[in-house]
Formats: C-alpha cells, sequence, structure tokens
C-alpha cells in the first residue's frame, strides 16, 4: 500500500513566547524546530502499514527550505522519499495550503491509497486543510482517531469522545487524521540517520494565493500566571485544603 | 442573522453549544440555530433559553448518528436558503470539523477558535493559537463569516425565550454519509462521570508512580462526586485510558475544581486546564510549573496528603 504523511515544521516552544519585533511571527532565534505532536504518530502509523503491508510511504510537507530538516528526521523513521513544496517562508492560509498539497498530490506519479495528518498543527490550529484535501480528492476522511486498523481495503477507526469510543469505517483511498496515543513513535536508528541523508527530497516551488483568512498580527496572551496561596506541606495543610473545599462550595 | 450550529450527541446538547449562542447573541439580535438529525430536536428548550429565536432541526432518512459531511452539506443547504452573515459553532473537534465540511464544500475560508468577532467587510476576527498562548488579529475575506468560538472563552448567559423548531429536508449524496459513527464501545470503568461533564477532576501525573498509584485518586473522586483525570505521560505510559487525558493533545477541561496530584504542568496540559474555575495543586516541587497556573497548593507527597484528604473529606461529611 502506498502512503503519504502530512507533516509540518514548527518551532519547539517551551513554556514562554517570545514575538519577531513586527508581532507577525514567533520568535525563533532561540527555539529548534520539530514536527506537531500528532505528526510523530502518523508517520509511526505509515511505517508501521509498510513493514505489515509492503508499499512505500512517502512524506509532504509546505513550508521553508529548512523543512527539510524535519523530512530528513523522519525518512530516518522509515519513510522512502519526500517532497519539500517550498513558501516564502510565511505563513499560508488553510485554502492556499490545501491548494498547493493536492495540486502536488495529484501530480505525483504514486497513486496514494492513504494520507495520513496529525489532527491539528502546534502552532496555528485551523483545523480544515485535511478536510478541504478531501474534498478536492473526493476522498472520505475520518479525523481525531486513536486507533486504526486496514483490512480488505477499508481503514477502521477509532474516536475518543468523552467517555467512549466512537467506531467509523471508510473504503480506501481515504484520509486520517491522527491523535497522540494512537502509537509509541520510535526514535531514528543510527543507521536510518544515515540513510536519511541519502533519500530523495523532491524540492518543488508552491506559488502563493492572496490569503483569503488573512494574519494581521499576534499577540500574547495575558499572563495568567496567579501566585498560588501556598496552603502548607503534607498532611499537615489537610485542614486548610478542607476549608478551601468548602468556600469554593464543593464540601458543603 | 447569526446561525449557530448546536453538537449534540444522540439528542443530548453539547454544552459549549450553549457558549456560542452566547457568542453569537453579542453579534446579533437575530440568532437562528441548526441542529443536525432528527433526535437534535430534544435540545429545543435549551437552545432557546439561550437566545436561538428558531430551532432547524436538519433532517434525512440517512442521518441516523454524526457524519460530519452530511453536516457540512446540511450547513451548505441552510445557509443558501437562510443566507446569514455568519455561521458558528463552539470550537472543538466536533465543531470543527463540521464547519470545515461546510468550508470545504462551499470553498469558503473558515476562522477556527475565535475569541472575538466583529462582522464586516472584511470580517474581522481574533483567534487563538498555539493552544491559546498567542492569539492572532485576521481579516476573513468572504461575505460570509464561518466560525468556530474558542472552547470556554465566554460563558453561557441564559435569556429566556424559547425556539420556533423548524424541520429542514437535507438533499444528501451518498459520499455525505460513507463517515459516520458505526458503533461505539466504553472506554471508563462504566458509570463514571465523563471529563468534559465532571465538576470535579482529580489528575494525576508522573508524581503517582504508576497504574496502582491512581487508586487512592479514584477513591477522592468518587467520594467528590468527580472523575479521574491524568497528564499526557500517564496515558503515554499505559497507565491509564486516553479517554481520560487532559490537555491540548487530550480533552479539555473546565470543572469547578481541578486538582492536580504530581503533575508538573507542561505547556499542553495546561491548555487542556487553565479554563478551570479552581486549581488546586498537591506537589512535592515548589517551583514547579503548574503552580503558576493553580489557585492554591499543598507542598508534598500526594500518596500520603490524597488519603489525609480523602478521611478528612468524610470526616467533614459526618
Amino acid at each position: 500500500m502506498d502512503l503519504l504523511v502530512c507533516l509540518k515544521r514548527v518551532p519547539i516552544a517551551g513554556g514562554t513566547f517570545l514575538l519577531t519585533p513586527d508581532n507577525r511571527d514567533v520568535e525563533t532565534k532561540h527555539l529548534g524546530f520539530g514536527i506537531s505532536p500528532h505528526e510523530e504518530n502518523a508517520v509511526e502509523a505509515g511505517v508501521q502499514l509498510v513493514e505489515q503491508m509492503g508499499g512505500s510511504l512517502t512524506l509532504l510537507t509546505l513550508g521553508p527550505t529548512d523543512a527539510e530538516e524535519q523530512l530528513r528526521s523522519q525518512l530516518a523513521i522509515g519513510a522512502s522519499r519526500a517532497i519539500l513544496l517550498e513558501t516564502d517562508g510565511q505563513d499560508w492560509d488553510p485554502q492556499g495550503t490545501a491548494a498547493a498539497l493536492v495540486d502536488a498530490i495529484k501530480a505525483d506519479p504514486t497513486k496514494f491509497e492513504l494520507i495520513l495528518f496529525g489532527a491539528e498543527s502546534a502552532d496555528s490550529a485551523g483545523y480544515q486543510i485535511h478536510i478541504r484535501i478531501a474534498h478536492a480528492l473526493g476522498w472520505p476522511i475520518i479525523t481525531n482517531v486513536k486507533a486504526m486498523t486496514i483490512k480488505d481495503g477499508v481503514v477502521h477507526c477509532e474516536r475518543v469522545v468523552g467517555s467512549e469510543r466512537e467506531l467509523y469505517e471508510a473504503p480506501l483511498p481515504a484520509i486520517v487524521t491522527v491523535r497522540d496515543g494512537l502509537n509509541i513513535p520510535r526514535y531514528p536508528s543510527v543507521p536510518g540517520r544515515i540513510q536519511s541523508r541519502k533519500k530523495p527530497v523532491d524540492m518543488k516551488k508552491a506559488e502563493p494565493r492572496l490569503p483569503k483568512l488573512e494574519k494581521l498580527q499576534l499577540t500574547l496572551a495575558p499572563s495568567k500566571a496567579k501566585s498560588a496561596e501556598i496552603l502548607g506541606e503534607g498532611e499537615a495543610a489537610v485542614p486548610a485544603l478542607i476549608e478551601v473545599l468548602k468556600k469554593i462550595g464543593i464540601l458543603a | 442573522m447569526i446561525l449557530v450550529l448546536i453538537d449534540h450527541d444522540r439528542g443530548v446538547l453539547d454544552p459549549l453549544s450553549l457558549r456560542a449562542l452566547t457568542s453569537a447573541r453579542k453579534l446579533s439580535d437575530d440568532v437562528q440555530a441548526v441542529v443536525i438529525g432528527k433526535s437534535g430536536a430534544s435540545v429545543a428548550a435549551e437552545v432557546g433559553e439561550y437566545g436561538a429565536k428558531v430551532l432547524y432541526v436538519a433532517t434525512n432518512s440517512g442521518l441516523s448518528d454524526y457524519a460530519p459531511m452530511a453536516s457540512g452539506r446540511a450547513l451548505v443547504q441552510l445557509v443558501n436558503e437562510l443566507k446569514p452573515q455568519v455561521v458558528l459553532a463552539a470550537g472543538g473537534p466536533r465543531g470543527n470539523e463540521q464547519l470545515a465540511h461546510l468550508a470545504a464544500f462551499m470553498d469558503l475560508p473558515m476562522a477556527a477558535e475565535c475569541t472575538a468577532i466583529k462582522i464586516g467587510n472584511p470580517h474581522e476576527v481574533t483567534r487563538a493559537r498555539w493552544a491559546a498562548n498567542i492569539f492572532e488579529d485576521a481579516l476573513v475575506h468572504s461575505e460570509l463569516l464561518i466560525a468556530s468560538v474558542l472552547a470556554f472563552s465566554v460563558e453561557p448567559e441564559a435569556v429566556g425565550g424559547s425556539a420556533e423548531v423548524k424541520e429542514f429536508e437535507v438533499k444528501l449524496e451518498p459520499a455525505d454519509t460513507l463517515v459516520k459513527v458505526i458503533g461505539r464501545a466504553s472506554e471508563s470503568k462504566g458509570g463514571g462521570v465523563s471529563l468534559t461533564d465532571a465538576k470535579v477532576i482529580v489528575s494525576g501525573g508522573r508524581g503517582v508512580g504508576g497504574p496502582e498509584g491512581f487508586g487512592i485518586l479514584e477513591e477522592l473522586a468518587g467520594l467528590l462526586e468527580g472523575t479521574v483525570g491524568c497528564s499526557r505521560v500517564v496515558t503515554s505510559s499505559g497507565w491509564r485510558p486516553h479517554a481520560e487525558q487532559v490537555g491540548q493533545t487530550g480533552t479539555k477541561v473546565a470543572p469547578d475544581l481541578y486538582l492536580a496530584c504530581g503533575i508538573s504542568g507542561a505547556m499542553q496540559h495546561i491548555a487542556g486546564c487553565k479554563n478551570s474555575k479552581t486549581i488546586i495543586v498537591i506537589n512535592t516541587d515548589p517551583e514547579a510549573p503548574i503552580l503558576a497556573y493553580a489557585d492554591y497548593a499543598i507542598i508534598g507527597d500526594l500518596h500520603k496528603v490524597i488519603p489525609a484528604l480523602t478521611a478528612a473529606v468524610k470526616a467533614a461529611r459526618g
């Protein structure tokens, strides 16, 4: 089975954020880069499926030239090749991103049967690119999946809602977006890292469109930081805690 | 007119949808609502109470359970008929997904996780990014604004009133119902309150030490009529089921009391619990990041503090 996993290069943020002087982007001078957490699960799922069923795993991203670093690190996990749609380094809006990805998927000589995404990107939280791509390809899409199996050309998925798991299925070709918890992503092996340097990364220029969702500026969330009132240490603090529970109405 | 998509699960209203109604009322006096599927008609009284004048019930014999593309199709048909200025839904996996299908069908932009909306040409929105650590001011270049409301960013306000129920027959294509809920399985230990509904969440992290350590958390949660939550490391280690994970990658919660036990407070965890009314921390480390978001803290070993607390709660109840 031929699979495609879509990734996004994002800065690895610690606890606090800084913005660039023009307030348009996160200041990344002192940050490393990686991919969004759920996407590591998508790559792991892709590698496992190819191990079980044969076929190939391709990676696709849209981003700056530097996104090659993220593609190489995921190629080291087990994908066979990657496609990088190079942008000017700016944030693209969801419609522009989806259109560029659709063009690349349609133009690719490989006829993919399953496309995996992380359920959401760490940075932009748009919740739509994968659905736009499904519509453009005319494929079914199942989102927020925490368990997935493929049998006889059908993908079976589970999604956690409240205290229940919802069951879904769809015929291939299909798109599935996965969540953290689907599997435990492996670390790249040393031979994997060495091989990844030789694997093909196809660089293509992507043409931006005028954004319909146009970013003006970013602001940092007001610091919610409060200083917790320390009730005391160990069991000795329990009576004070009981008083708090009464005050906030948890205990009568 | 503002059209609000009301989410429901087999006829049970998603309370976040009431907050979306409140957001809509702040934009316009003319708020109408839509539910997908016949069973959704049961939410009419609450929807009216929170300000919708009309509740459209989108029906089709193929709409038996949640089917996101079919929801998108129903919204397209309703939008074409009613010509609202804005379509709103509560942010969250379901709301965002159904709106994204609407946006994809119509090839229109969509602004997810908004905290502020100004209707205009173009529309102006403020939306959450980076797990609501950063907000983006953006313009939406489209006559119709499709937007979801950041979960818990608005307090629901009842206004009194009732919604006129109107049935709306949807025309569906076969592909629209290809992906739908075809079954369910329980994730929890049964009888428990779900994380999103719980008033009290007793949540455990790495400091709990292992699956057996959660016994004392369960006992306390049961006593307080709440439920147990946990951090990502706990589910990744297989100590607890994924349904209990609180955080950006798990469930976002807003209980009256969030009791964080042995949780250091990674950014992604904070993103899931910071809307709680009161956060109380039990942690051995007075420097743990979660203290910066907590209202109260006890510095100490949860394995000693929790049993003492459980005993004290029992004593206080007599």
